[in-house]
């Protein structure tokens, strides 16, 4: 669907894309992630058309977007970051206005901003000013008009920034909503975020990609630990120490926190073995008492530390 | 050309959203009818000749306050990002916009028209120069309003983009009344490049299409030069 190929993106003398390449499926739902000035919103606009690469090329479903850019942006619907609109204008004004650019016909117009106005929650502001709406109207009003055309390809730049979070619940939904037949592109940086609505994850830092995959696969590739933590009573941090670090495949122990007689200790464990049962062996020869064990894998977050380090 | 239509739609609507329009409208009207109506009795003629040499140094500073915003705004709020991502060539969009900028100030030439209605009660008008003046009017805001645009299509500021737009059209207006300071060997290039110097050939009644020529040229190169400023921005 979407292929792009050593995309570089010099301003001036700043470097803010370096040579990124990914290929995007239609029906995919991709987070693009990364700190701030990581070159995110860069890449979105390079793919949009509205910038143009410095170096390197884009093809969407076949065109090139130098020779055909009117083609991709009619497959395309973008809602920019922080939604800037016409402030003068009215919120039905300008959905009616962006339905005639896209060519919806007189008869289908009325019926599909009535849908989409339903669908983002914006039908109590359509007769208001949108300088007017709060900025959570006025990203839904962005939300609409960058689905007027029902365009097989949806990219929004940080589509849930100003929302509250039951907006942002529904705003997700229907992301992944669309997601299930159209292309979804999305860039944040709340990572909680994308692991609720995407499929596939791209990282970017200092405008290169540092990770791409789903998910699952992102996680295991990053570093093979998980945690486990434990809050013991009755114990002794020295004792405990021994005991633990005897079983196999624990790397390390961290003591957490002592207090009135809870010893908490985090077990860094490399993630080949399941040791929660031989830790339960252990301590069923020893008078501790448990008060709690959790397993903890690689978050997204830890991923995204390691990954986005400043060296 | 249906997206120029829609762009022209929205971009002349919007001129009456906000107060500017009427703001505009109201000066050109007190300024222009004081000026041309305060000596008109002393010079006891029914002609509207004094109303047409006002005209291109009025519409010198009105014109660049009708374009300002039509880049300027889009640049500063960042909706110009969302113009560009949908459906629409950049010569639609400078089409669009331009065609919203002339026939907003032919809307404000229209009440200037009980002018001549009022003249040829007062005596015996000849219609042929008031005719001309109008075209040439017309002609004159196509090409200030080109030249406005394209100072709005170079900053994000409003004010600079009056400014540099006031700049410019001045200069086209006053320049062969300076022909004095120019040297005898390019002295007709200088004087054939004022906008005033050629108006006032059509609003004689004389249609020359030397006079027509140069106006469509200065509109094209201001067009030209705002399709290259959003070039630039790419």
């Amino acid at each position: 669907m979407i292929h792009a190929e050593n995309l570089t993106k010099y301003y001036h003398d700043l470097c803010a894309v370096d040579q990124i390449q990914f290929d995007i499926q239609k029906g995919e739902i991709v987070g693009l992630l990364g700190p701030n000035g990581a070159g995110k919103t860069t890449t979105l606009r390079m793919l949009t058309g509205y910038l143009r690469p410095s170096s390197g090329n884009i093809q969407v479903k076949g065109y090139n977007i130098e020779e055909n850019p009117l083609e991709i942006k009619k497959l395309m619907g973008y809602l920019p970051e922080s939604a800037p609109l016409y402030h003068d204008m009215l919120v039905y004004d300008y959905l009616n206005y962006v339905a005639d650019i896209r060519g919806l016909d007189e008869g289908r117009k009325d019926k599909r901003i009535h849908t989409l106005a339903d669908l983002c929650g914006i039908s109590r502001v359509m007769h208001q000013p949108i300088g007017e709406c709060s900025k959570g109207y006025k990203q839904r009003v962005g939300l609409a008009h960058a689905m007027m055309a029902d365009p097989e390809i949806l990219i929004l730049d940080e589509p849930t920034s100003g929302l509250d979070p039951n907006q942002i619940v529904e705003i997700r939904d229907i992301i992944k909503r669309i997601g299930e037949e159209k292309t979804v592109i999305l860039s944040t940086h709340i990572l909680s975020e994308v692991e609720a609505t995407c499929n596939r994850v791209i990282i970017i830092h200092q405008g290169k990609i540092v990770a791409d995959g789903g998910m699952e696969t992102l996680k295991q590739s990053a570093g093979g630990e998980y945690l486990i933590h434990l809050s013991l009573k009755n114990a002794e941090m020295s004792a405990v120490e021994t005991e633990l670090k005897s079983i196999e495949g624990v790397i390390r122990l961290e003591r957490v926190d002592v207090n009135g007689g809870h010893l908490s200790v985090k077990l860094v464990c490399r993630s080949t073995r399941d040791i929660r049962e031989d830790i339960y062996v252990k301590m069923k020869n020893t008078d501790w008492l448990l008060l709690e064990l959790y397993q903890e894998t690689q978050s997204l977050e830890n991923i995204f530390r390691e990954l986005t380090k400043e060296n | 050309m249906r997206q120029v239509t829609h762009i022209f739609k929205k971009e002349f609507k919007s001129y009456f959203l906000s107060p500017i329009a009427y703001i505009v409208i109201s000066i050109f009207l007190l300024v222009i009818g004081w000026f041309f109506f305060t000596p008109f009795f002393l010079y006891d003629q029914a002609s509207l000749r004094q109303f047409f040499i006002l005209l291109p140094i009025i519409f010198s500073f009105i014109i660049p306050a009708v374009t300002m915003r039509l880049f300027s705004e889009e640049l500063n709020v960042g909706s110009y990002e969302t113009l560009l991502t949908l459906p629409v060539t950049f010569t639609d969009i400078i089409l669009g916009k331009f065609l919203a900028s002339v026939l907003f100030v032919a809307a404000m030439l229209v009440p200037t028209l009980t002018y001549p209605a009022t003249v040829s009660l007062l005596g015996e008008l000849d219609w042929g120069p008031v005719l001309g003046g109008y075209i040439g009017a017309v002609l004159l805001a196509a090409s200030f309003s080109a030249v406005g645009l394209f100072a709005s299509s170079l900053t994000r500021n409003q004010i600079i983009a009056f400014i540099t737009g006031m700049v410019i059209c001045f200069g086209l207006t006053l320049i062969d009344k300076m022909l004095f300071f120019v040297p005898r060997s390019i002295l007709g290039v200088v004087g054939y490049l004022g906008a005033d110097f050629h108006f006032q050939n059509i609003s004689k009644g004389v249609i020359d299409s030397r006079d027509i020529l140069y106006f469509l040229s200065v509109t094209f190169i201001g067009l030209y030069g705002a399709h290259l400023a959003m070039q630039r921005k790419k």
